[in-house]
């Protein structure tokens, strides 16, 4: 027995030895998003080829645990939709947190309606009634005027929302909000929402929407665009409040950001509902949060120049799964947030 | 009006004999899920289990070849630091309760694992977030780890392993411990090296029983451990500074968790194969550990 | 009376000599040595109170803003708004009801099971078959959590969603012709069905406690003396009413532990309840609408909670805390008192 455990430690340490060769690893953690996760996930794996001694966990738990996790420090980084709100970052325990927009998505609807194959329209309006329990049905006049000639099942709406504290949920309710003043009543503006709806069901993450939508009939709920169409799950068109039918697409995204021309200092940015003809009405910016004062010399060194890459060379991962990659000027502005971040 | 004696009897008979048949109905009804389940998983999880698939480190999402060789090495991990937290204190639990039982201290602490032990597994996840995760406030600040989840586990652990421990000590002769002291050994030594040897088989066994039960667990290692898409680190200065203790570990239960929860055909094709692992795992580890109590002792053994 | 031999008598009256200094000196050191020992022994063991107080104090300090904003009332309340009009406002209402309704309903099926079964093992069956469906048992037993969770998920609900919620729609319209519409609700549910709710969350706990129940009644039944048996076999009682009058009496307090214990058990599981329980906030009076539990809520929400909501989560957890506490001391009363050794979860 003795001499067996000998033989496995002497094992273990020589494969240990083995790996020696390489140069001490530095492990980022990071979480929050389930909206970026999928770009995110893939630029950490690609940056791990790059460097490989630098590796990126990320966690895909929802914005608001990212921006709580960020601010307990329990977290190298967060990442959300949602901007930390005046409370939140003066309770951050680290000091200061910068806001680094790292890519930019769309919301869209996603319902599965038997008998509905085509892509159905949506209004703002339309969404929010659906959302404080207004309309409850598929062939509500509100949802067939927009949608002349489909058949729609005269059943009840499940609706589907985030169980967990969440981005996407917050560039939804933002975008209601604008267009719906009862809704920016009640439930508001918020990354966990208490929804006036009587048949719903919560689902965990956008992983969790998507799966339920997935396959649930008579369901709809709010996903990032790739979700919708990694799982080939259906999603409706919105109509932006220039009056256009827009799909969400990279090019609508890009729109939508387009009307973002003079950005404030911190990079908080809301761009839903924004103008311009063919801007997709519920795009977002999705951020990743770090201190600006790093107290890890390594990681804090690892951290900035994974950022510098990710706003750069990274952004070229991000059309293959549906992102719109950052315009330009935020890109400078990203640059020179990043710059300012101090590694001790 | 007494009833005719022949026909009660067959009367009785037949009630007798109903029972038993809801009886056998009542155990049909048990077997039905586990069957169901069974089925399931094997005939999900064989289709993704495979080599490539216990030893390779996963992939971005909507990317297919992705393995689970971190999480089965992560649970492992987590299940090993469980076991060298819990051993000690629960020995020590297992000594006083024998050797100083009857003082308030062994009622009490009697009493507390009891408590120790009604605490959901969710509540003592939060807990170890809260003592030993955070970086702010009152707390260890070793953020996500290796070392918190199976600090979480082992609490959950303790009361089991403890009073396994007690009674594998308990179950000692006192003519064993009586002839150690007669021969002049000190009393520390009549138990660690008499007593305590002599119950190892059992302690042993009440031990695995033990990492059987947590290995499972996903709730406490929510908040604890977080997940990775790469190996612990493994460089010789990582090692030294036991960094793959203090970064996110991946765990099967976790993986499990986040994998069926989504969208993506591959992942939930995982979820079951890491569920299949999982069971296999955990029941390979319990039904040793009792076939082996069976074999030697026959019979009695601990509930867990 | 025999006399001593006198060499022993000799022997007998001398007093003891006095053990050489060496001796003494090894004595005091085995005594010096006892005492380190059991000092870090007990310092060990003192680390349990300290552990459970600690957890108590984190618990009671971080509930604490809650228990003072909302008071009694919070018990009571049914809502759980960020953005509500008044403020913040949180309540325990519908995770009770749903921690209480879907453990309570899944021991009112796995308790007949279970005791059924255990009867079955204790009484009718020998050898090989009952090995087999002990062994059966044990499978059961050791599936995780999450495994259960899996199986909820895309077997049962599915399941459920086909088959049995177009039956009980029917069902339902009977109720509410019977009794009023709504009355009654306890099959409804909205929109096309889904599977998932508070009737799969009590079906999968329900299979979940099913093996504890059974290996504890096991247990008790096990520990009734055979000569009760062959006491009531020899006045000429059948099978099931020797089991009837002799052994489910004595057993009565063991089995009812074990129904206790698997209740606390139902209380606090936490990952399949999440995975099949549909997670809406709400009370509805059907087995088959959404509904939370206190653990599902806190697995949920814990991660992003900050401030007032994170009091209210664990003043939740502190909820529930209490709840398992006070179930489980009933339980190991009731299994103690039978001498069986109770089980740890």
């Amino acid at each position: 027995m003795n001499r067996l455990l000998k033989a496995v430690l002497a094992m273990c340490v020589a494969i240990c030895f083995a790996s020696a060769a390489k140069a001490q690893d530095v492990t980022l953690t990071g979480s929050g998003s389930t909206f970026v996760f999928p770009f995110l996930s893939k630029i950490a794996s690609e940056y791990n080829k790059i460097v490989p001694g630098v590796k990126i966990n990320y966690s895909s738990v929802g914005s608001g645990t990212g921006i709580k996790q960020i601010s307990d420090k329990s977290t190298d980084f967060g990442g959300t939709d949602a901007p930390m709100t005046e409370a939140q970052l003066k309770a951050a325990a680290g000091g200061e947190i910068i806001h680094v927009p790292l890519v930019m998505g769309a919301v869209v609807p996603i319902y599965n309606v038997p008998g509905v194959d085509k892509a159905l329209i949506f209004s703002g309006p339309v969404l929010a009634d659906i959302y404080t329990g207004k309309v409850n049905q598929w062939n509500d006049p509100a949802i067939a005027k927009l949608n002349p000639g489909v058949n729609l099942p005269a059943a009840d709406i499940t609706v589907v929302h985030r169980s967990d504290g969440s981005g996407t949920t917050y560039v939804w309710a933002d975008y209601l909000c604008k267009v719906s003043p009862a809704f920016a009543k009640a439930p508001g503006r918020g990354t966990t929402l208490n929804w006036p709806v009587d048949n719903k069901v919560g689902a965990k993450g956008n992983e969790g929407v998507s799966g339920v939508v997935q396959k649930t009939p008579g369901t709809i709920g709010y996903v990032e665009l790739i979700y919708a169409m990694q799982n080939k799950i259906a999603y409706g068109d919105v109509v932006n409040p220039a009056g256009k039918t827009i799909h969400a697409s990279i090019e609508s995204v890009t729109a939508a950001a387009g009307s973002m021309t003079s950005p404030p200092a911190d990079l908080r940015m809301s761009i839903t509902n924004a103008d311009g003809e063919a801007a997709y009405p519920i795009s977002a910016f999705t951020y990743l949060l770090v201190y600006k004062n790093q107290t890890d010399a390594s990681k804090g060194q690892a951290l900035t120049t994974f950022l510098k890459w990710a706003v750069t060379d990274g952004q070229k991962f991000a059309t293959d799964l549906h992102y719109a990659p950052l315009p330009e000027n935020i890109v400078k502005l990203d640059q020179s947030k990043i710059e300012s971040i101090t590694a001790k | 009006m007494t009833k005719h004696p022949t026909n009660h009897a067959n009367y009785r008979r037949w009630k007798n004999r109903v029972v038993q048949g809801v009886m056998i109905v009542m155990v049909a009804i048990c077997i039905v899920p586990l069957v169901a389940l069974m089925w399931t998983l094997l005939s999900q999880g064989l289709n993704s289990v495979s080599f490539a698939f216990l030893t390779h480190l996963p992939k971005p999402p909507g990317e297919t070849g992705g393995g689970l060789g971190n999480a089965i090495l992560g649970s492992l991990l987590i299940l090993l630091f469980a076991a060298v937290f819990a051993v000690p204190l629960g020995l020590a639990l297992g000594i006083y309760l024998t050797q100083r039982d009857g003082t308030r201290l062994a009622s009490f602490s009697r009493m507390l694992l009891d408590v120790l032990s009604g605490i959901p597994a969710i509540i003592v996840g939060v807990f170890i977030y809260a003592i030993v995760v955070r970086k702010t406030g009152f707390s260890l600040h070793l953020g996500f780890s290796t070392l918190a989840g199976s600090l979480a586990l082992a609490m959950i652990m303790l009361p089991i392993f403890a009073r396994a421990t007690e009674e594998a000590l308990k179950a000692i002769p006192r003519t064993v411990d009586e002839a150690g002291l007669g021969l002049g050994l000190p009393r520390r030594t009549v138990i660690v090296r008499i007593l305590v040897r002599a119950a190892m088989p059992s302690i042993l066994t009440g031990l695995f029983l033990a990492l059987a039960r947590v290995g499972g667990e996903a709730a406490p290692l929510l908040f604890t451990t977080q997940r990775s898409d790469f190996w612990p680190s493994h460089g010789v200065t990582d090692l030294a500074t036991l960094k793959p203790l203090l970064e996110p570990v991946a765990s099967l239960p976790l993986v499990i968790f986040e994998y069926s929860k989504s969208p993506y055909e591959d992942w939930k094709a995982q979820a079951w194969g890491a569920s299949l692992v999982l069971v296999v795992l955990v029941l390979a580890i319990r039904l040793s550990t009792k076939a082996f109590t069976a074999w030697r002792y026959g019979g009695q053994g601990t509930h867990v | 009376m025999t006399t001593l031999n006198p060499n022993v008598a000799a022997v007998l009256d001398q007093a003891p000599s006095p053990p050489p200094p060496s001796a003494l000196a090894r004595a005091a050191q085995r005594n010096r040595g006892d005492r380190w020992f059991f000092r870090v022994v007990t310092a060990a063991v003192w680390l349990v109170p300290l552990l459970v107080i600690v957890f108590l104090g984190v618990l009671l300090v971080s509930a604490w803003p809650a228990m003072r904003k909302f008071g009694f009332g919070f018990v009571l309340s049914k809502s759980w708004d960020a953005n509500a009009e008044g403020g913040e406002a949180y309540g325990a209402l519908p995770f009770i009801y749903g921690t209480l309704v879907s453990a309570f309903f899944a021991l009112l099926l796995a308790a007949p099971v279970g005791i059924g079964v255990a009867t079955f093992l204790s009484e009718v069956v020998r050898g090989k078959l009952r090995s087999v469906i002990a062994f059966l048992l044990e499978i059961l037993a050791t599936i995780p959590s999450v495994v259960y969770g899996m199986w909820g998920m895309f077997v049962l609900a599915p399941f459920i969603a086909r088959h049995a919620q177009p039956q009980l729609k029917i069902v339902q319209t009977h109720l509410d012709q019977w009794f009023g519409k709504g009355n009654v609700p306890i099959f409804q549910f909205r929109g096309f069905p889904n599977g998932l709710g508070l009737g799969t969350a009590i079906l999968v706990l329900a299979v979940m406690i099913l093996p504890l129940i059974v290996s504890i009644s096991l247990d008790a039944m096990r520990a009734v003396p055979t000569s009760y048996r062959e006491a009531a076999l020899g006045l000429g009682a059948t099978r099931w009413e020797m089991i009837r009058i002799a052994v489910l009496p004595p057993a009565r307090s063991g089995i009812f532990g074990a129904c206790i214990l698997a209740l606390g058990r139902a209380l606090g599981e936490t990952m399949a309840v999440t995975m099949v329980i549909g997670n809406d906030s709400s009370i509805h009076w059907s087995f088959l609408r959404q509904a939370n539990t206190i653990s599902s809520i806190i697995a949920n929400e814990y991660g992003e909670a900050a401030d007032l909501k994170l009091a209210s989560l664990m003043e939740l957890a502190l909820i529930l805390f209490v709840m398992t506490l006070g179930v489980n001391l009933i339980a190991r009363y009731l299994t103690g008192k039978l001498g069986i050794k109770p089980a740890v979860k």
